[in-house]
């Protein structure tokens, strides 16, 4: 319901308005992007280096 | 709570996945025992007993079914926590059972204690190691090649409840309930068709609808009847379709909205049971859609999608805890779902703060389109597998918790204590503490009782078959009062004489 309400409130706002909201929430997609690649980033310095053969040799056997 | 609210009794034990790089003769049964023995909390030498075990009960009433050797490997090392869990090999893996708790968010938070008590361990046996060698330990539970292994949950339930009922009700719910208990893989394995992502480990490993293996032929609903506690009035329900999590607030969820489901089929409070058509396809057909939009089919010929399945049960549960009440464990956990459910019908990612499926997706995709991975690149296998892992630096769920990506419940302060203190309010305290204050004096261990060598003629053993006896408030001042444990033997036979 609150889905709704929201696209409702978009379509009745101003043109103008609506460019100053879509210009900000760009702004702060491109924040989010930054820390993702942050995130990314720190990911790269820890993750096992040998992807494919780490991967490969880890088989368990004998679980319930 | 509401007057008339009968406490459940609830746990966790959950399988780890163990390997060690660079060590030719790697022996899974040798690393976890080696684990097992390396933690510093398990320095008093107390052996489980099996006397009251019988993991061949089945809850449908056939009496004992002879089940497979493997079913009774009694594995080899085993040791009894302050905290009242149990450490032990169990098959290849390492496992950790949490004490018996009293609701859902302190199961969560022993489930989590679990984790660090797993990682202190390793880190410990890593020490041990040639310093070539590097030991990881991972809760999850497959190694993508066709192997499972465990995360079950145990829930006490009257023995007055009819298995059928359980088996009616439980079978939809715990089928659709995969949308908020996944916790993501990369691929599928054991012969069900491939997928790039899917939402659990374990659904492509259910091949039957109800039985009593748990290592081959897997049930959606499992049929060992175990309680550990006085048969005639309980019995365990032994779930063995879910995944392990990382996330607190999933397990929280998890735990408290399957206790809620099984407190209605107590009250007689749901409806009339929806039965799918083919429960057994529609595990995996439901995970392997992360988009959550495939349907199911029901006995009456209807399509559904899991949230449509989730939705109803979410109306019985509301209604049944505003006539019956829930300890407020529960009330979160029904608030959470009710949450969960909305965002998922929304924009799955937008619960990637707080289900281990989506916050792993999301940063996989990431990924993807930084480095323009395809599905199939190791790469990709490797951050899933990662995302598990139990050391602190190594571990990926523990990156995004600190980027501020996932929610948590429980402080450090509060992991570390639960490692360390058992739950109140079951016997668990009573184990434990004993464990504690006279752990050269305890032979041998399991969950209804503990056996003395307290220097005299004969063992005693002390039967703790209540699981809500033994809790601080009835046995507190007996501990305090007895400094040694024929003291505790003394005044145990002493009440028992009076």
């Amino acid at each position: 319901m609150a889905e709704q309400e929201r696209k409702q409130t978009r379509r009745t706002d101003a043109p103008r308005e609506q460019d100053t909201v879509e210009a900000a929430e760009a702004k702060v997609g491109e924040q989010l992007t930054d820390r993702i690649d942050d995130l990314l980033d720190e990911i790269d310095s820890v993750l096992e280096e040998n992807a494919e053969e780490f991967v490969k040799n880890y088989v368990q056997k004998g679980g319930q | 709570m509401t007057e008339g609210f009968v406490p459940a009794v609830l746990g966790t034990e959950t399988e780890f996945g163990i390997t060690i790089r660079n060590q030719p003769d790697f022996n899974p049964v040798l690393a976890s025992s080696l684990v097992i023995n390396s933690y510093a909390g398990s320095s008093s030498r107390i052996a489980w007993s099996f006397d009251e075990e019988s993991p061949g009960r089945d809850a449908r009433g056939f009496g004992w079914d002879p089940a497979p050797p493997g079913e009774f490997e009694s594995g080899l090392v085993n040791v009894v926590l302050g905290n009242g869990a149990r450490f032990y090999v169990d098959h290849a893996h390492p496992e950790y059972s949490t004490p018996e708790c009293i609701d859902a968010r302190e199961a969560a938070l022993h489930d989590k204690a679990g984790e660090l008590v797993m990682a202190r361990a390793a880190g410990a046996a890593e020490m041990v190691l040639p310093t070539d060698q590097t030991l990881f330990v991972y809760k999850n539970n497959s190694d993508g090649k066709g192997n499972s292994y465990g995360s079950h949950e145990n829930y006490l339930v009257p023995r007055a409840v009819p298995f059928g009922d359980l088996v009616r009700h439980l079978t939809g719910f715990f089928v659709s309930r995969q949308i908020f208990t996944g916790a993501g893989k990369v691929g599928a394995e054991n012969g069900r068709p491939p997928a790039d992502y899917q939402i659990t480990q374990r659904a492509d490993f259910f091949e039957e609808e109800v039985g009593l293996e748990t290592t081959l032929k897997r049930p959606i609903i499992n049929t060992r009847d175990e309680p550990h506690a006085d048969p005639s009035r309980y019995r365990r329900l032994h779930v063995i379709i879910g995944d392990a999590n990382l996330s607190e607030v999933q397990t929280l969820m998890k735990l408290g909205v399957t206790s809620l489901m099984l407190a209605a089929i107590e009250a007689g409070t749901v409806g009339d049971p929806v039965i799918l058509a083919d429960p057994v396809d529609a595990v995996w057909r439901i995970s392997h859609d992360p988009t959550l939009r495939r349907t199911v089919r029901l006995t009456d010929g209807s399509e559904v999608t899991a949230l449509d399945l989730q939705w109803h049960y979410l109306e019985w549960i509301t209604k049944h805890v505003e006539s019956n009440g829930a300890d407020d464990a529960a009330r979160a956990s029904l608030e959470e779902w009710s949450a969960v459910l909305a965002d998922l019908e929304r924009d799955p990612v937008s619960t990637a703060d707080r289900l281990d499926w989506t916050a792993k997706l999301a940063m996989i995709e990431a990924y993807r389109e930084r480095d323009g991975l395809s599905w199939l690149d190791p790469k990709l296998r490797m951050l899933d597998l990662q995302y598990h892992d139990v050391h602190p630096v190594r571990s990926l769920y523990h990156r995004l918790v600190k980027s501020g990506r996932m929610r948590r419940l429980f402080t450090d302060d509060e992991v570390r204590r639960a490692a360390i203190e058992p739950p109140e309010g079951t016997r668990a305290w009573f184990r434990g503490r004993c464990v504690e204050k006279y752990g050269d004096a305890i032979v041998a261990a399991n969950w209804d009782s503990l056996v003395f060598d307290a220097g005299e003629d004969a063992l005693r053993r002390v039967p703790m078959m209540e699981p809500l006896r033994g809790t601080r408030a009835l046995t507190a001042d007996l501990l305090d009062r007895s400094p040694l444990a024929a003291d505790l033997i003394d005044a145990l036979e002493g009440d028992v004489r009076r």
